[in-house]
């Protein structure tokens, strides 16, 4: 167990955006007539999203109010789940996760190098860009070390890669979440040795196998067409239909290396 | 012998194929569900029956006995199937790839566990930090709703609502009556059992709580039938299983591997090896963070299914293979479970509250090489106090990596204490739980 209290200053009060409350309205519908207390978390959640990442007491107050329950029903959930942050947090939430798997392969290199970078832990910067803290094992553990910045996570970290990634924060960039060594996920470094078996794919459409399908947010993917576009044409349309890509067999994800 | 890769269930683990509908049905999803519907609802427990699927979660239930448990006929409450992805045990981060990468199957799984349980609706309790995950999964909910494959007057036969909630940061809620609880929407504290979740679960109403694995090989095995599955794997430890190698090991990897497969085919074939080479390796957790560590004099010939593990005193839980070479200081790294297991004790029971700081408290001072010999025999003793002492199992999985560490590494703790012991004690201060 960990000690959770509310922070000392509180806004005034809180209300969900439109779009919000009709987005809580359709988590309510999830659940049996009477039962609506179990959208408690993901409104919550919701919460503080709209809070810019941490839960205010009236937010708290406010989710009751709309599911019926009584406050310190709310208030022991949101100081129950660590993922409620219950004082402000960086605009970049930076949790390192710090347990035994990760902590073998170099946890706490990352954690010294976010002392150095963005300062102690649960301090947010002066310009308010970045906070960070240690959290308990976040699940991809093959991929350790791992921290989770924002929404998304960042895996096979080095104190420099991670160094990069606060740097194109800073300045404003977008970071590509996932493992920042040329890994695609999972698989051991330097490409799957599994599943090269061509037959298992045999009728995946070729529109179905984006070659270089990884889990990123809203990165349009680089043509490679040497070609030139016609005049007029877009330039992130290609004349022919995607050629259906070479599959596992052989393909190797590109070798570690840091950038 | 290495298992095929047409024995494979997971056929996109690494996602380097598309997780959509139309890609996971040319690899086999959804083929022949309403054929399988149209069997009956016991025939799909025989079936899963005769496969001789355990549960994937860690405690290796047999899957099919415990739908067998449900009501076949309502009083009047509805049936609940809830699936387990939970996932937060350290070490293990299989089901993410399942619901990531080939969500489709954890859709249909859902849908036939469903059926043959006679559940028309079901939740999926995916854990909050994974949010990435989530959005996939989601996505792949509403395609399956769009194609009719599930829903109300859906194509397979057996009207079915599917529903998606996320934690928010709890590792009991993997407990599966504390994340009836969470899913409830209150604190995630265990329930007494019984009355066990098949009479009394979600709602009060019976529910089967199933890991993601479990739910997800479920179509596979009903296609390709049950003698299929039951020819993997071991008399007692069929299939095949996800396994997570992590730590010190040159490539930590996801596989999918018969049950059975020796440990060092694992390490050395799949995670290419301990770092600095086998004579390198100190440790292996073989199972999660919860199950107590082994030597590596213990590796060299090691099944790794539930039996084998068992009569090793240790466990194959969800099949996480922690790697520690010798450069491992073996003290911190239980100490750090030991932390990990103080802060995740949700502070029902007493044993666990205050015995999981408590035992932090001891290895911390014992790693630092700061306690005294008869510390070693008392943390063991409060060890057995907290194991079985309690609602829930976490009590015994912060207990076991604490037996273990004493069981094979008494050693090193004395001649850290002996080393310590040349400098002055600071003096202990009793401190009570945070």
């Amino acid at each position: 167990m960990s000690v959770r209290r509310l922070a000392a200053e509180q806004p005034e009060g809180f209300a969900f955006t439109p779009a919000n409350l009709d987005w809580a309205k359709s988590q309510i519908k999830k659940y049996p007539e009477g039962k609506q207390a179990s959208a408690v978390l993901s409104l919550l959640w919701r919460a503080q999203e709209q809070m810019g990442g941490w839960l205010p007491e009236p937010a708290l107050r406010y989710v009751a109010g709309m599911l019926g329950m009584a406050f310190i029903r709310v208030y022991e959930i949101a100081t129950f789940y660590t993922m409620f942050n219950l004082a402000p947090v960086g605009r970049n939430f930076v949790q390192v996760c710090g347990t035994t798997p990760c902590w073998l392969r170099g946890a706490e290199e990352i954690k010294s190098a976010c002392r150095e970078l963005i300062g102690e832990p649960n301090r947010v910067t002066d310009d308010g860009l970045f906070s960070w803290t240690e959290v308990e094992c976040l699940g991809a553990c093959v991929n350790a070390p791992v921290a989770q910045i924002n929404k998304y996570y960042y895996e096979d970290l080095t104190p420099e890669s991670l160094a990069r990634l606060l740097a194109d924060l800073k300045a404003g960039r977008e970071i590509t979440p996932g493992p920042q060594n040329g890994r695609h996920s999972s698989e051991p470094i330097g490409g799957a040795i599994t599943l090269l078996d061509l037959e298992l794919y045999k009728n995946e459409l070729p529109e179905d196998a984006p070659p270089n399908y990884r889990l990123r947010a809203k990165v349009p993917e680089a043509l490679t067409d040497s070609e030139a576009k016609r005049p007029g044409a877009a330039a992130n349309q290609r004349e022919a239909a995607v050629p259906k890509p070479p599959l596992a067999k052989g393909r190797k994800t590109k070798p570690a290396k840091d950038r | 012998m290495m298992l095929q890769d047409s024995d494979r269930i997971f056929k996109n683990l690494y996602g380097l194929h598309s997780w959509r509908l139309k890609a996971a049905r040319a690899r086999g999803a959804w083929d022949g569900t309403k054929a399988m519907v149209e069997r009956g609802h016991e025939a799909i427990i025989e079936e899963v029956k005769a496969s001789g699927l355990r549960g994937r979660g860690g405690a290796g239930f047999p899957t099919g006995l415990k739908w067998s448990f449900m009501p076949t006929k309502s009083d009047g409450r509805p049936n609940y199937l809830i699936v387990n992805a939970d996932e937060s045990e350290p070490g293990t981060c299989k089901d993410r790839d399942i619901m990531r990468h080939d969500p489709q199957l954890l859709i249909e799984g859902s849908f036939l566990a469903g059926f043959a349980m006679r559940a028309h609706v079901a939740y999926i309790y995916i854990r909050g930090e994974f949010i990435a995950e989530r959005e996939i999964l989601q996505a792949a909910i509403d395609e399956a709703y769009d194609a009719k494959l599930i829903g109300q007057n859906n194509l397979n036969g057996w009207d079915f609502e599917l529903y998606l909630h996320h934690g928010a940061g709890a590792y009991i809620c993997g407990e599966e009556t504390a994340l009836l609880e969470s899913l409830e929407g209150k604190k995630g504290q265990p329930r007494l059992k019984p009355p066990f979740p098949a009479n009394v679960g979600l709602y009060g109403a019976p529910s089967t709580v199933n890991n993601v694995e479990t739910i997800a090989v479920v179509p596979d095995i009903l296609r390709r039938g049950a003698a299929w599955f039951a020819s993997l794997g071991r008399p007692n430890n069929t299939g095949t299983k996800l396994f997570c190698i992590s730590g010190h090991v040159n490539k930590p990897c996801n596989v999918e591997e018969e049950m059975g497969v020796p440990l060092r085919e694992l390490i050395d074939h799949y995670a290419g090896g301990v770092r600095g080479g086998w004579d390198n390796l100190l440790a292996v957790i073989p199972g999660g963070s919860s199950v107590p560590c082994i030597p590596a004099s213990q590796c060299n010939d090691l099944p790794m299914d539930f039996d084998s593990l068992k009569a090793l005193k240790t466990g194959l839980g969800t099949a996480a293979v922690i790697v520690m070479d010798k450069s491992t200081d073996i003290i911190r790294a239980i100490a750090r479970l030991s932390y990990f297991y103080k802060h995740e004790s949700c502070g029902q029971c007493t044993p666990c509250r205050e015995g999981t700081g408590w035992m932090w408290r001891v290895l911390e001072r014992m790693a630092r090489g700061e306690a005294e010999l008869g510390e070693i025999d008392m943390l063991l003793k409060v060890s057995y106090q907290v194991e079985g002492h309690t609602i829930c199992a976490l009590g015994d999985a912060a207990a076991w990596p604490v037996q273990g560490l004493i069981r094979h590494y008494r050693h090193v703790i004395e001649e850290r204490i002996d080393v310590g012991a040349v400098r002055p004690l600071s003096p202990s201060v009793p401190v009570a739980a945070e």
